[in-house]
């Protein structure tokens, strides 16, 4: 059973870089991302984000869930920020072409459906690579690969392992929420929005006695084969770099300085065509 | 040759508690050694084995006096690093102590603490693999493994940094009795092979006994009872006086009138000498009434020809057909994932069938949701923290009433009624947290009884409780079973359970049933119990080396005259 946002084993050359090439990639993307609003910058970065994302052979129902929740969000920021400011196009690109009138002082206009437009792109250069990052990267590999450029190797494993128990807190998850529905807390759709966020108390409670008791396990367990005896620790999944991923980093570093001069050059991080 | 283990006028008190947990220990044990340490919960014998590896005093705080040496270390100054370097612990909840993603990682887990270089570290995870026969699950996810299997990963997570001593806290708990016979087995063959000195907590007595140990440690309220062969001490009343389980074998003789001798070699029933017993064994199976026949009454519930899979054409369960009558008490048993929960899956609701009906007093119920069903079927998990959503008991017992919209005041009437029922009422202002794990255990029992259910379906009810508790349990369902009249169905692989308090055990064995009988029946019929990976019950061997042909008659009559004696008090 595929589950949501964990760690899949396939067989592409995705999946056999590194865990720290892959991080370094997921943060000097998603910084680029979040800085430059120059839509020719986004256009090409989201082509490349949907090329690896095919590559790495994600599956929908790996990450359906999580795609449609930050889809929600995307569209909640959207209006949000209309409603808030809806003349802030104007402020950014110094002109205004409306396009309707909404109701009261809200006009649609041509530069504010362009500003949203980018900040649209934004989510989407930068949603394919997390989960892909989430999906591809082998939690303990990971860990050994921090620990190798120089962070604590404890750091490193509260990661791992804090990865490595999401599908144990997934299966107690569906568990837990069975039981309560049978005691007669509708989770369902027949429920209302606000019925069921209320009644996820009563999963939540449960959940969080039993995932203590887990901690309380696993943590005896691993202090008594000696986690933490040693300043180091050697890793039995651990992977040295190889070509690939130097050729990946030094793309993403080439790639990104370009990305930011090409966004800073004419002076503004906002790529304007109305002018 | 000097104890490898050696505790003198040893006593320790948790930081939390008023009294000591342990009092004046004075134990011995000489490397080589397999010693099995018994005692009802409460009585320190994790305590006592938290001390040898050092988890108490570093873990569980508290005060020693006396002294403890442990391959010539004191545990309380060598700490619980220095400590793995010769204790290994195999902890009871196999589950929890998966630490790597894969079984292999985790086999090396011990070894990356220990900064081994990486190409040692796979061969000496091979060498280990092989030994406990791993090795074709290396690049599994620990947690997918049976349960047999994951045992072994923990054992070998322990033995590849070459300890001297092997600890297992109650390594059973989670198995399947064929399963457990075969862990027996394998602790065994490490032992002989490794010289390993090996300590085994554990509560399933007769179980452990499937293969030899050197010495049985009896402990009481924090003292050592008894400290004997275990020849010795199956012919003494210790075991029973202790509240711990004696083999069933030795309690039919016992209630045959026979007095157990050392001499016989009580101690496996497949080489005692039954020679002195024999007779009066014979004489008491003639005298001995038979329990009377249920009459057939009217069906709670009927599953007819039930198919289904999570992916299709793998099928979980397929043409499972049988019907359950109204007051019976029955259990459903069968080996770790032969789809004995999701069968109570289905009955729920949480799951369609592919195929098949569910009728419920003969009216299907596959239209209905989990909730319309949790009125009249009530489900019990396992973990009673995996049900409990409320701090206050009455709260939580009152729960399923209130989102039902039931008026306050019938509410808390009912909830008042059903917390005398199971024995709470006086609890009912307490917080959940200050009650014990059987406590708990009612407290979710009664916040689906507080529904009126029908049907009570309980999964695994007394997994990981001691003999009192289980006692406890299961006599408060039994009293619901027939002074409420409440259905109840229980999955379990406890052979114990189903033979002393169930009246019909349904057998499934990979998704097909293949048994509908009396517990004494489907436990002395050998095919059925090896395929369901149940044990025959040690009472079938006691018969047949008796010469008393009915063998599952002899396991009835002992089992009726159980039930009364209990009754009895």
């Amino acid at each position: 059973m595929a589950r949501l946002l964990t760690y899949a084993e396939k067989d592409t050359w995705i999946h056999r870089l590194s865990g720290v090439t892959k991080m370094i990639f997921f943060l000097l993307w998603s910084i680029v991302g979040m800085i430059t609003y120059d839509t020719r910058v986004l256009v090409v970065m989201l082509l490349i984000s949907l090329v690896v994302f095919k590559i790495s052979k994600t599956e929908w129902k790996q990450v359906g869930t999580v795609f449609l929740f930050i889809l929600f969000f995307l569209v909640f920021n959207l209006v949000v920020i209309f409603l808030f400011s809806p003349y802030e196009g104007e402020k950014i690109y110094g002109q205004r072409t409306d396009l309707f009138h909404l109701f009261g002082n809200y006009y649609v206009t041509k530069e504010q459906l362009f500003y949203e437009l980018n900040i649209m792109l934004k989510y989407f250069t930068v949603i394919p690579v997390v989960l892909m990052f989430m999906v591809t990267t082998n939690p303990s590999e990971f860990a050994a690969s921090l620990n190798r450029i120089g962070i604590s190797y404890n750091v490193g494993y509260s990661i791992a392992i804090a990865l490595r128990y999401v599908p144990d807190v997934q299966a107690d998850f569906t568990k837990i929420r069975h039981a309560q529905e049978a005691r007669g807390i509708e989770m369902s759709k027949k429920a209302s929005l606000f019925n069921r966020l209320k009644s996820m108390a009563a999963i939540i409670f449960p959940l969080i006695f039993s995932s203590m008791d887990r901690i309380d396990v696993v943590s005896n367990a691993m202090e008594l084969r000696g986690f933490g005896k040693n300043k180091k620790r050697t890793w039995y999944a651990g992977r040295p770099l190889k070509r690939n991923d130097y050729f990946v980093l030094i793309f993403v570093v080439v790639f990104c300085a370009a990305a930011l001069i090409i966004t800073f050059l004419d002076g503004s991080r906002f790529y304007n065509p109305f002018s | 040759m000097n104890p490898i283990i050696e505790f003198q006028n040893y006593s320790f008190k948790y930081r939390s508690q008023q009294e000591p947990t342990l009092r004046d220990i004075n134990l011995k044990i000489y490397p080589g050694e397999k010693v099995l340490i018994v005692g009802p919960s409460g009585s320190g014998k994790s305590t006592l084995a938290s001390c040898l590896n050092g988890l108490v005093p570093f873990s569980y705080p508290g005060e020693n006096s006396g002294t403890l040496t442990v391959g010539g270390k004191d545990p309380a100054k060598t700490g619980i690093f220095g400590m793995s370097k010769t204790v290994g612990t195999v902890l009871q909840d196999t589950d929890g102590q998966f630490i790597g993603m894969t079984v292999a990682e985790d086999v090396a887990f011990a070894l990356e603490n220990d900064c081994v270089p990486q190409d040692q570290m796979f061969d000496l995870v091979d060498q280990v693999a092989q030994v406990v026969d791993i090795k074709n699950l290396l690049h599994h996810v620990p947690t997918e493994l049976s349960g047999g299997q994951k045992q072994r990963v923990s054992m070998a997570g322990v033995m590849v940094d070459d300890v001297d001593i092997l600890l297992f806290d109650e390594p059973l708990a989670n198995l399947d009795p064929a399963t457990g016979k075969r862990a027996i087995d394998l602790i065994d063959r490490i032992q002989k092979e490794k010289k390993k000195t090996v300590v085994i907590i554990e509560h399933r007595l007769e179980d452990v006994l499937y293969r030899d140990v050197d010495r049985i440690i009896v402990v009481g309220e924090g003292r050592i009872v008894a400290d004997e062969t275990p020849d010795k001490l199956l012919s003494t009343n210790v075991l029973a006086e202790q509240g711990i389980r004696e083999p069933l074998y030795i309690t039919a003789l016992k209630h045959a009138g026979c007095v157990i001798d050392e001499k016989s070699h009580p101690s496996h029933i497949e080489s005692m000498d039954l020679q002195p017993y024999k007779e009066s064994l014979k004489t008491w199976f003639e005298n001995v009434a038979l329990p009377e026949k249920k009459k057939e009454t009217e069906a709670a519930l009927e599953i007819l020809n039930l198919d289904f899979s999570y992916v299709t054409g793998n099928p979980v369960l397929s043409g499972i057909h049988f019907r359950i009558n109204r007051g019976e008490m029955l259990s459903i048993v069968g080996k770790n994932g032969a789809g004995k929960s999701t069968l109570s899956g289905l009955i729920c609701g949480f799951n369609n069938p592919d195929r098949g009906q569910i009728l419920l007093r003969g009216e299907d119920i596959g239209s209905k949701s989990i909730k319309e069903r949790g009125e009249i079927i009530g489900l019990v998990m396992q973990n009673p923290n995996q049900m409990i959503s409320k701090p206050m008991i009455f709260d939580e017992v009152a729960l399923g009433l209130r989102v039902r919209g039931v008026p306050e005041e019938e509410v808390k009437e009912r909830v008042f009624e059903t917390l005398k029922i199971c024995g709470l009422y006086p609890f009912r202002n307490w917080p959940v947290s200050a009650l014990s794990f059987g406590q708990k255990k009612r407290v979710t029992i009664a916040s689906i009884l507080v529904m009126n259910p029908e049907v009570l379906i309980l999964d695994e009810p007394t997994a990981g409780q001691d003999y009192h508790h289980y006692t406890e349990i299961m006599e408060f369902l039994k009293e619901l079973n027939e002074k409420q009249g409440i259905t109840i169905l229980m999955i379990t692989h406890d052979m114990h359970l189903m033979l002393e308090y169930t009246d019909r055990a349904i057998v499934i064995a990979d998704g097909k049933l293949i048994a509908d009988d009396t517990p004494a029946r489907v436990l002395t019929d050998e095919a059925t119990a090896d395929r369901a990976y149940l044990k025959k019950t040690s009472l079938y061997d006691l018969a047949v080396r008796c010469g008393i042909e009915d063998a599952s008659g002899l396991t009835e009559r002992f089992i009726h005259y159980e039930r009364q004696v209990r009754s009895r008090g």
